[in-house]
């Protein structure tokens, strides 16, 4: 029993140690990370009047805004439309399954060659457009499963009652979806400013739609600076507030 | 609801899919048959050209080298992943969510992230060579950094929270009964673990290998970053031909053959788990 605890620990110092190292050098003085040279928070002052940076923050967040929006509609209605059939079709399924698998490289060189070829300028319309895509189908499988407990007879009494399909809709379908809805979001929101490479190459040339990932991947690759500690310890913070977020909500729904 | 109602719901969302999915998928197939033209462009001329270049020995090295980077680091995963997976299973029930939360919660972080942490890590004057030269364990500093190795373990660092996943789940499905009975017969605890437990879990390992070999061989970030572009992988090879060789069409049948060796495992996979149950 001793042996499993002692696994577990060295299991979890692997897998924290890095993020604890970023979190305390984006306090370091020195902005070394061989030299501690006192407590202080200089990076972040710094990462607060970097104005490149909040000029990604920005189109960050539109991107992911939009394309979540965008994608929480239509994923959903097409939950809604995959659960409610009697019979599985494969195919779709199969089809709603294809963004989530295929490697990022793929789909951002075939969204690239596909703008290219329909002469589609490139901008933050176009990272919207190829988020959206795997969005749909990650907001759509997060829905999927607010059916698994989900009892049919209620609709068909809804139908019964005299409730047109948009009442239903209203009253009864979405309500009960509706904490799978929000967590789908949240997941999207939270998959849409992580992502780096499709957003790399569907942004086109010049810096005016440069992301947020697609910054920090220019300052690791082409000479660090420290200020990059703070900006990382922000975003794990960030995530983590989201995730706790999602998981809250899903818990409450279950209850209810 | 009738039929034709509920297909309405589904038309956005298939349509998006088809539209910025499928369809430049289908772009990239076609495309991998013709060649680059002489100023960067294409040239629609039918052929397999790109083909037979992807097995000239340059690339195909490229090709294997992937494979072994991510077969290792698939394989230490599961090899790393397999005892957290089942000391957590072992664990009393009211901490197994917990434990398997910790474990997933680093993976929420941002990507790159992640990789940069282990660059400052492992680099030269990083934690790692400061501490073991401090203990004076060693005397040089140790080139971790930008070998084939700190890619390994990047991989395995990024992916492993899903092996154990898949593990657990695996391992938590497993009838108690048969343990038992190995054991009223005689087995002994590591007789029983290799030929009762292991076997049965065997779905969870394969998924868990198979899910870190699939985004390993097509990953682009850490080869890049924890590999400092010294070798290529054929995610990087990849990006080349689109962005600095400007070979579309090879590049474009790269992206095949990436996909082919992928949509193939997972095929492996999919027989394999039918067989088992």
């Amino acid at each position: 029993m001793k042996f499993n605890k002692l696994y577990l620990l060295l299991l979890f110092c692997f897998l924290y140690m890095p993020i604890v190292v970023l979190i305390s050098l984006s306090f370091n003085k020195s902005g070394l990370p061989t030299a501690w040279g006192g407590f202080s928070f200089e990076w972040y002052v710094k990462l607060f009047q970097n104005e490149k940076i909040f000029k990604a923050l920005t189109n960050t967040l539109i991107v992911a805004t939009v394309s979540t929006l965008i994608a929480s509609t239509i994923g959903t209605l097409l939950a809604i439309g995959i659960e409610l059939k009697k019979v599985r079709n494969n195919i779709i399924e199969g089809t709603v399954f294809i963004p989530m698998i295929i490697p990022d490289i793929v789909m951002a060189i075939s969204l690239l060659s596909f703008f290219t070829l329909i002469q589609f300028t490139l901008g933050l319309h176009s990272i919207i457009i190829s988020h959206v895509v795997f969005n749909i189908a990650f907001v759509c499988a997060v829905v999927r499963t607010r059916f698994n407990h989900f009892d049919h007879s209620i609709i068909e009494a809804s139908y019964d009652l005299g409730g047109k399909n948009i009442v239903t809709f209203i009253k009864i379908t979405l309500p009960i979806i509706f904490p799978g809805v929000l967590a789908g979001s949240l997941l999207a929101f939270t998959l849409s400013v992580d992502e780096f490479i499709i957003a790399f190459f569907t942004a086109g040339a010049g810096s005016s739609s440069t992301t947020l990932p697609m910054l920090i991947y220019s300052m690791i690759r082409f000479g660090v600076t420290p200020e990059i500690n703070a900006l990382s310890t922000f975003i794990i913070l960030f995530s983590f507030i989201i995730l706790f977020t999602s998981l809250r909500l899903n818990k409450e729904s279950v209850i209810s | 609801m009738n039929t034709l109602k509920r297909n309405i719901l589904l038309i956005p969302g298939l349509a998006w899919i088809f539209i910025f999915l499928i369809l430049p998928c289908i772009l990239i197939i076609s495309l991998s048959f013709f060649e680059r033209g002489i100023y960067g462009g294409i040239d629609y001329n039918f052929n397999f050209e790109n083909y037979s270049r992807v097995v000239e020995f340059t690339y195909l090295k490229i090709l294997l080298n992937s494979s072994k980077i991510a077969f290792l680091s698939g394989f230490f995963a599961v090899l790393f992943g397999y005892p957290a997976a089942y000391f957590i299973y072992k664990a009393p029930a009211k901490y197994q969510i917990a434990l398997l939360f910790l474990v997933m919660l680093p993976f929420w972080s941002n990507y790159l992230i992640r990789t940069y942490a282990w660059m400052v890590l492992l680099n030269n004057q990083g934690l790692i060579n400061t501490i073991l030269i401090n203990l004076n364990i060693i005397k040089e500093p140790l080139n971790i950094l930008y070998t084939e190795f700190s890619v390994i373990i990047g991989l395995i660092y990024n992916y492993l929270p899903f092996v154990i996943l898949s593990i657990y789940s695996s391992v938590s499905k497993l009838d108690q009964n048969l343990i038992e009975a190995s054991k009223d017969l005689g087995g002994s605890s590591i007789k029983t673990f290799f030929l009762v437990t292991l076997p049965l879990t065997l779905p969870g390992v394969a998924a868990g290998f198979i899910f870190v070999f699939v985004l390993s061989i097509g990953n682009f970030i850490t080869p890049d970053l924890l590999g400092g572009g010294k070798f290529l992988m054929i995610g990087n090879l990849i990006y080349d031909q689109f962005l600095s060789a400007r070979d579309w069409p090879f590049g474009a049948s790269l992206s095949f053959v990436l996909i082919s060796i992928m949509l193939f495992l997972l095929f492996l996979q999919s027989i394999f788990v039918r067989k088992i149950s």
